[in-house]
């Protein structure tokens, strides 16, 4: 009865087409998938050996000062830490903002570039869930790549036997100021990359966005005696003309931080403080509403 | 399949500030493989967004699966496989790694989505390029991937946007092939979009024409090709009289005999088949001319054709088929 072919030999059997009975897991489950593929293509995870250069690069770039700072601790016996946590972020966020400039467009332009997004938006996933799985995963890889160093740091003091309340105060300084540029520079380098589905638009904008307004507000801040003999604070204002230096001055006024060079920014007074934080909130909360907006007719 | 009814939409219109996409647009489908057809700009595209709920209608009410596209998008989301009309594959990521995130992005379980993604990619007919980056994926292999992601979550209805884009002839016919399948082999109703009409006679149970957001027509597949019979009548010239003009004489006798002719161009005359005895009509009629009889063929109405009267003339179709059923009383008559 039984055909030689169906017992003797390794034939594959089409099965047929098998209905799926499983689980469905729905709209959070898709955004947290989409949060995580997001996230790990910030770095070039899951994508070509070739797009893992760069953000790994710059990870590193950020990184590796900070053991050459233990290192010289440690050989120069130092008293205490020869830099600050929340200096070092403003002395190599230019870093960051590179890794922001190159991998914002990575996650918004593509999806535009290959229309790949109505493929998402005919999923239970809703345009505001895209928006919301993509900011977060570009907050978490800034949030990676800025906090590690300062871990690595303050790992550092420790093994000096620096003092610990100190340095975990300064430390906690360093991750607020972190938190702020992730969410700041998110904002406003996402919502940059999603208007063009070009990604060499995208980095020349975030990046030529952030340089320019960093230098016009120290420009600005010179013109109106911000670096006389007798410096002027009402100068400290043009800092706000800058995402970068409002965040630095806003955590220089707070933690009484950032020392005593000419050049510290800082929020002049209790209603610097205000001001600068309104800003940040606008500019942040901003941006993120126009990338809502951006993707409602898409 | 537990609901009859796959799509249903009761006076669903949709207005842009320019342009109404979609009038009034009431329509039923059922489950099977339905083609909408519609030139392009007739709203098609503008139709599945709706039936998607990604696009709130101005007026009316639909429901796909039973779900209110009003209030109910993510569920129909959940359910429903949509596969658009452009090119939506990036082009530096494998299928398998594109279909699986695209499973996940439905809900599917990372170990579910995998499996899925084999199978599925399997059944489209893509085999070892499914590791390789979709770049280098001819049409025919990026159509079965885009097919592939809309299938993958095994949906109860797929929405194929002019799913034979770009293909050619082969391309074409396997594509419609798979389209069938989906139905017969997956047990999924589809819901496919084209403009190109001869394509859907073959795949299509149910057909919907839309022209400038209107419903023209929605009925059988068959009932549009066997509308109504036609019998192409060709005959020779007179053989002694070479004056005598026999089309226009075959014409009138005919005519006179109770019969609706009209000419297609060249020398065929298109005659009515109203039953056996219209055969042995003009077989006497050509007889009595004394003409020798070239041509006596059936003839059935192609899709086409009557899209083509459809879109011309919407409102006088309704009166072109009340006179066709009109014939066969006009014919005993005779």
């Amino acid at each position: 009865m039984t055909t030689p072919a169906q017992t003797h030999r390794g034939v594959i059997h089409d099965i047929g087409y098998r209905p799926y009975t499983g689980p469905r897991l729905g709209r959070r489950y898709a955004t947290r998938s989409l949060y995580v593929q997001s996230l790990r293509a910030a770095f070039g995870l899951g994508r070509s050996g070739k797009s893992k250069v760069l953000p790994f690069l710059l990870f590193g770039a950020l990184v590796a000062p900070t053991l050459a700072i233990i290192a010289i601790v440690a050989f120069a016996n130092l008293k205490q830490m020869p830099i600050d946590y929340s200096v070092y972020l403003s002395r190599f966020g230019v870093l960051a903002q590179i890794f922001l400039a190159a991998q914002a467009p990575v996650l918004m332009s593509r999806d535009l570039r290959h229309h790949v997004v109505p493929l998402y938006f005919s999923r239970p996933a809703s345009r505001s869930d895209y928006v919301a799985a993509k900011f977060a995963a570009m907050v978490s890889a800034l949030l990676i790549i800025m906090t590690l160093p300062l871990l690595v740091l303050f790992v550092g003091a420790m093994l000096n036997s620096f003092p610990v309340g100190d340095n975990l105060a300064h430390l906690m300084y360093g991750l607020i100021a972190a938190v702020l540029y992730a969410l700041l520079y998110s904002a406003i380098g996402l919502l940059i990359a999603a208007a063009t589905p070009r990604r060499g638009f995208g980095v020349a904008a975030i990046m030529g966005g952030l340089m320019i307004t960093s230098g016009v507000s120290q420009i600005v801040r010179a013109l109106t005696g911000g670096f006389d003999p007798v410096p002027r604070e009402s100068a400290h204002w043009a800092e706000l003309m800058s995402p970068t230096r409002t965040v630095e001055g806003l955590v220089n006024t707070l933690f009484d931080t950032g020392g005593e060079g000419f050049d510290r920014m800082a929020a002049p007074g209790t209603a610097g403080v205000l001001v600068y934080g309104a800003v940040i909130v606008l500019l942040t909360a901003g941006s993120y509403a126009l990338m809502l907006r951006r993707y409602r007719n898409v | 399949m537990t609901v009859s009814t796959v799509i249903k939409t009761d006076g669903l219109t949709k207005r842009f500030p320019r342009v109404t996409a979609l009038d009034r647009l009431t329509v039923e489908v059922q489950p099977g493989v339905v083609g909408l057809v519609g030139a392009n700009g007739a709203g098609k595209s503008t139709l599945i967004k709706i039936l998607l709920g990604l696009s709130p209608a101005t007026e009316g009410t639909g429901r796909v699966l039973g779900l209110d596209i009003a209030t109910q998008g993510a569920e129909i989301r959940e359910r429903v496989g949509y596969m658009p009309e452009h090119d939506c594959l990036p082009p530096d990521v494998s299928a398998t790694e594109f279909v699986v995130h695209m499973a996940r992005m439905s809900g599917l379980p990372a170990a579910a989505a995998r499996e899925r993604t084999a199978d599925t990619l399997r059944h489209v007919g893509l085999y070892e390029e499914r590791y390789r980056p979709m770049g280098g994926y001819s049409t025919g292999m990026k159509q079965r991937v885009k097919l592939a992601q809309a299938l993958v979550h095994d949906p109860q209805l797929v929405l194929l946007d002019e799913p034979t884009n770009g293909l050619d002839p082969v391309g074409r016919d396997e594509m419609l092939g798979l389209i069938r399948r989906v139905h017969t082999d997956f047990g999924i109703s589809v819901l496919v979009t084209t403009h190109l009409l001869g394509e859907l006679e073959r795949t299509c149970d149910h057909l919907v024409v839309i022209d400038g957001g209107k419903l023209l027509r929605s009925s059988s597949t068959a009932s549009f090709t066997e509308a109504t019979q036609l019998l192409a009548v060709e005959v020779t010239d007179h053989p002694v009289d070479r004056a005598f003009d026999s089309e226009a004489v075959l014409r009138e006798r005919l005519t006179a005999a109770g019969l609706t002719v009209r000419a297609d161009g060249g020398r065929i005359l298109l005659v009515e088949l109203t039953g056996d005895e219209t055969y042995d009509t003009v077989r006497d009629t050509v007889d009595d001319l004394g003409l020798g009889l070239i041509r006596l063929e059936q003839r059935r109405h192609r899709v086409a054709e009557i899209f083509s009267t459809d879109s011309e003339a919407a409102e006088q179709h309704e009166a072109h088929h009340e006179q066709a059923a009109a014939v066969p009383a006009g014919g005993e008559q005779a």
